[in-house]
């Protein structure tokens, strides 16, 4: 008997469904709420008032759980519809239908998070108003030109959203399919500027610039064009594409597990593998966007860059490391998975290269993972001479760690080529020529890499950081602009000689496009805790100090705890929104299955291989 | 049975006597601190079960031994071992917790950050002290003078005071420590010695002296180009 949504179950819908409505909503209370914080600055008794606590969990707690989901939300929100277009796009000039359907399955899940993340947006707006009264006022006097811009681009993206989403169906065909991808297009573009314009306020906060002079325009300006201004805007935007991959995939791979049919089993499989390819396209850039990033701060200032990178923050990058590790290993680990269960009888014959990477690999987490100053004991201290071990410390400072990172992401650069070419014979008659430029040109970069990162020692650090860094940067983007039209070119002749098979992974495929989704949430807030550490006792650095009574760094293990919580918060959210957006998918697939069968009894799900009879047929 | 984990174990166990006894023993090494260790082995178990995992084949040749001799199935003479496994695992995880919660004289392990972030009014000068090869002299005499006790007439931090210390004085000719640092920082350093250190770097644990009791600036800076220029080291620099 079917149930008719009660009313809860409705008003869920409507607000998951309908992101024009509360976005709308929000943008206009931002609007309203602006003047507020005018007049808060005006008044000689609001000023007086600084700060507000929030008893209990704290004003600070409260404002770093808030942002920290607004951010994480937003970065899902901003990155799924860039590859959402792009898939978009393939399907419409490919003729293939399938990358349409993923293109809209994508554009679900972002028009259900939208609202979501705007309602976030708002209660951290009111939050902040609220507690940080002063240090509202103030970026409210630099930034109000921008609040007005921000309000009207949340309008246009929602607007456009909107006729995006709904009018999928009806515009699938013809011109109307072009001015659909027009509107994909337009929803990018406003999603940039609406991620870049509160980037500057956020960075105005670490490496502001103050002019007193020339008009609102002219100082809101000069506030926005901070010296990290576009190393953050680059690097959450890659940051962005990564999260909105992963998450896709490790939505793929929760409905593989838990699918009830070959076809779905098929087509959530497919999916997490185009996530996972996703999530890998922008991890590769991303390690070169954060050292650009840190460089910048470093060069703007000293005493920021060692609080980071040598200083009581340093050793999140530790952490940082073995994150991006699980990362790179889960990747290449689904990539793996991939040849050995997609492509039969494949196994044997790719089991070394396999190996030989995985080695790689494990040896590269090694360095990175190892700190310059070790944990040890006193006794383990007095045997190495101090906290830095005499052979092994040179592993510590980034001339090694620049080198395995680049490494890394060759090796995973190689495991998707090695996916590429899995099943398939070179029938082109200059495939052995081709093979051999391929693996001279990965031979030599990957030995230039090393002998570039040894010499890094033994130069300035300017010339190491400048040229040497740059150069391994050049060299693994070479090898990829040399090896993948030669791989496209070669694969368009060559023959098939094992079918990709779709659906039969195992659980644990699943399972680790869940991970790399957790991997990288807790990556963001890591960093997000980083960044907004590193301004310490400032609000304003330099300029606006914090004198409330949560003007102190808290302890790494206290931070880590807040980070966890965040992360097991953010995917509760995402795991209700995914919910809410499936429900439908659920009530008509329960529908059609029992038009079909006849009878009421579905197969027990394959959620952790538990289905025994689709399990049989891997 | 159990022949698919004798080379998995071999390699965790060749890696442990290589990390324990091996590395300490390479001209110019320590013995690794036991965080490192367990680190690596770590890896190494991860990278095992990953690779074990790929196929199913591999998965059920990998992990069927350790089911079996769980469950007792076909597992013969492994019984015996079995039963004390089961007598054994307790135990081991009681000595673990015992020895995890009592009383120790042990100090805890050290969290020190070697380079804290020096104070905001030392974080934009630049030496105001021309690179001369007379200044650069000078500075090397007044390093012999008042540095080079504690870190050395070859500024390896080996001076004769140096084995007094804990922690030892700072190994200059060592490509990871002043190389990675602007001169305005060491200029910091030396001026306030290790009692100017914030919190997180300890002051209580460095015996640098506060040479800004003794020293005029333009000598502390001479010092850090004769530094510099003695390790055959450049300092971080912008441009």
């Amino acid at each position: 008997m079917m149930q008719r949504p009660g009313m809860i179950e409705r008003l869920i819908r409507f607000i998951t469904e309908s992101p024009a409505a509360v976005a709308a909503f929000v943008a206009t209370l931002g609007v309203l709420a602006a003047p507020v914080v005018g007049l808060a600055a005006d008044s000689g008794g609001a000023s007086a008032v600084a700060y507000r606590d929030v008893p209990g969990i704290g004003s600070r707690n409260l404002v770093w759980i808030v942002a920290q989901l607004h951010l994480l939300l937003a970065g899902f929100v901003l990155g799924v519809p860039i590859f959402a277009w792009l898939c978009e796009i393939v399907g419409w000039k490919s003729g293939e239908k399938r990358y349409d359907k993923l293109a809209k399955e994508f554009t679900k899940l972002l028009s259900s998070a939208y609202s979501t993340t705007a309602l976030f947006g708002g209660i951290l707006l009111f939050i902040l108003i609220g507690a940080y009264p002063k240090l509202m006022a103030y970026l409210s006097d630099i930034f109000f030109p921008s609040f007005m811009v921000y309000c009207a681009l949340f309008l246009l993206e929602t607007a456009t959203l909107y006729m995006y989403w709904y009018g999928w169906d009806a515009m699938s065909e013809g011109r109307s399919k072009v001015f659909h991808l027009v509107l994909g297009f337009l929803l990018n573009v406003f999603a940039f500027f609406i991620m870049i314009i509160p980037n500057s306020w956020a960075t105005f906060q670490a490496s502001p610039v103050v002019i007193a002079e020339g008009s609102d325009m002219a100082r809101a300006w000069a506030a926005t064009w901070n010296p990290t201004w576009w190393p953050v805007n680059i690097h959450r935007l890659i940051a962005n594409v990564v999260l909105g991959g992963y998450i896709c995939g490790a939505y793929a791979g929760i409905r593989y597990l838990s699918a009830r049919t070959p076809e779905e089993r098929e087509h959530y499989d497919w999916m997490g593998y185009v996530g996972n390819f996703i999530g890998v396209f922008g991890l590769l850039p991303l390690p070169f966007a954060g050292y650009w990033l840190m460089r910048e701060i470093y060069q703007y200032n000293q005493q920021m860059g060692i609080t980071l990178m040598g200083g009581f923050l340093s050793w999140l990058f530790i952490l940082q490391a073995m994150l991006i590790g699980v990362l790179f290993i889960g990747s290449n680990y689904y990539f793996w998975m991939g040849i050995t269960h997609r492509i039969p009888g494949s196994e044997l014959r790719y089991r070394r290269p396999i190996l030989a990477m995985l080695v790689i690999l494990l040896l590269c987490l090694g360095v990175w993972m190892t700190p310059h100053s070790l944990v040890a004991s006193l006794e383990e201290a007095r045997k190495m001479g101090g906290t830095h071990h005499p052979l092994l410390g040179v592993f510590g400072v980034m001339s090694a760690k620049m080198t395995v990172s680049n490494l890394m992401i060759l090796v995973t650069f190689m495991s998707f080529i090695m996916y590429w070419r899995a099943g398939k014979e070179d029938t082109a008659t200059w495939a052995k020529l081709a093979n051999a430029v391929m693996g001279g040109v990965l031979v030599i970069a990957g030995i230039v890499v090393v002998v570039l990162g040894v010499w890094g020692y033994f130069v300035p650090a300017i010339v190491r950081i400048n040229y040497f860094s740059t150069s391994q940067v050049l060299l693994v983007i070479f090898v990829m602009v040399t090896i993948t039209p030669l791989t496209a070119l070669l694969l368009k002749s060559a023959k098939t000689t094992t079918e990709m098979v779709w659906g039969k992974m195992p659980p644990r495929a699943g399972y680790s496009l869940v991970l790399n989704a957790i991997m990288v949430i807790l990556l963001m807030t890591l960093m997000g805790y980083a960044r907004s550490s590193s301004r310490v006792h400032w609000h304003v650095y330099g300029v606006m100090r914090d004198s409330s009574q949560y003007a102190f760094s808290p302890a790494l293990g206290y931070a880590a705890a807040l980070m966890a919580a965040n992360t097991f918060m953010f995917c509760l959210i995402v795991a209700f929104i995914f919910w809410v957006a499936t429900m439908g998918d659920k009530a008509k697939n329960t529908h059609g299955g029992k038009e079909k069968s006849g009878d009421g009894h579905g197969a027990l799900p394959a959620m952790a291989g538990g289905s025994q009879t689709l399990d049989k047929q891997i | 049975m159990g022949g698919s984990l004798v080379r998995p174990v071999l390699l965790i166990l060749s890696m442990y006597v290589f990390l324990k006894f091996v590395v300490p023993n390479i001209p110019g090494s320590a013995p690794l601190p036991s965080s490192l260790i367990f680190l690596y082995l770590m890896l190494t178990t991860t990278g095992i079960v990953i690779f074990a995992t790929l196929s199913r084949e591999s998965k059920d040749a990998f992990f069927a031994p350790i089911l079996n001799f769980l469950t007792g199935e076909n597992i013969g003479a492994m019984q015996a071992a079995r039963y004390g496994f089961l007598i054994l695992f307790p135990l081991l995880v009681g000595w673990q917790t015992y020895g995890s919660t009592a009383t120790s004289d042990a100090p805890p392990a050290e969290n020190r950050t070697i380079h804290p972030a020096p104070p905001g009014e030392y974080t934009g000068l630049s030496n105001p002290v021309s690179k001369t090869p007379e200044n650069i002299m000078q500075g090397k005499g007044f390093y012999a003078a008042f540095c080079s006790p504690c870190h050395g007439g070859k500024f390896d931090g080996k001076g004769p005071a140096a084995r007094g210390f804990n922690p030892p004085p700072a190994n200059f000719s060592d490509p990871t420590t002043i190389a990675m640092l602007q001169e305005s920082y060491l200029f910091w350093r030396i001026k306030k010695g290790g009692v100017g250190l914030p919190i997180e770097g300890m002051p209580w644990k460095s015996a640098m002296p506060r040479w800004e009791v003794e020293l005029p600036d333009e000598w502390i800076w001479k010092i850090i180009m004769g530094e510099y220029d003695g390790a055959h080291q450049s300092p971080r620099t912008w441009e």
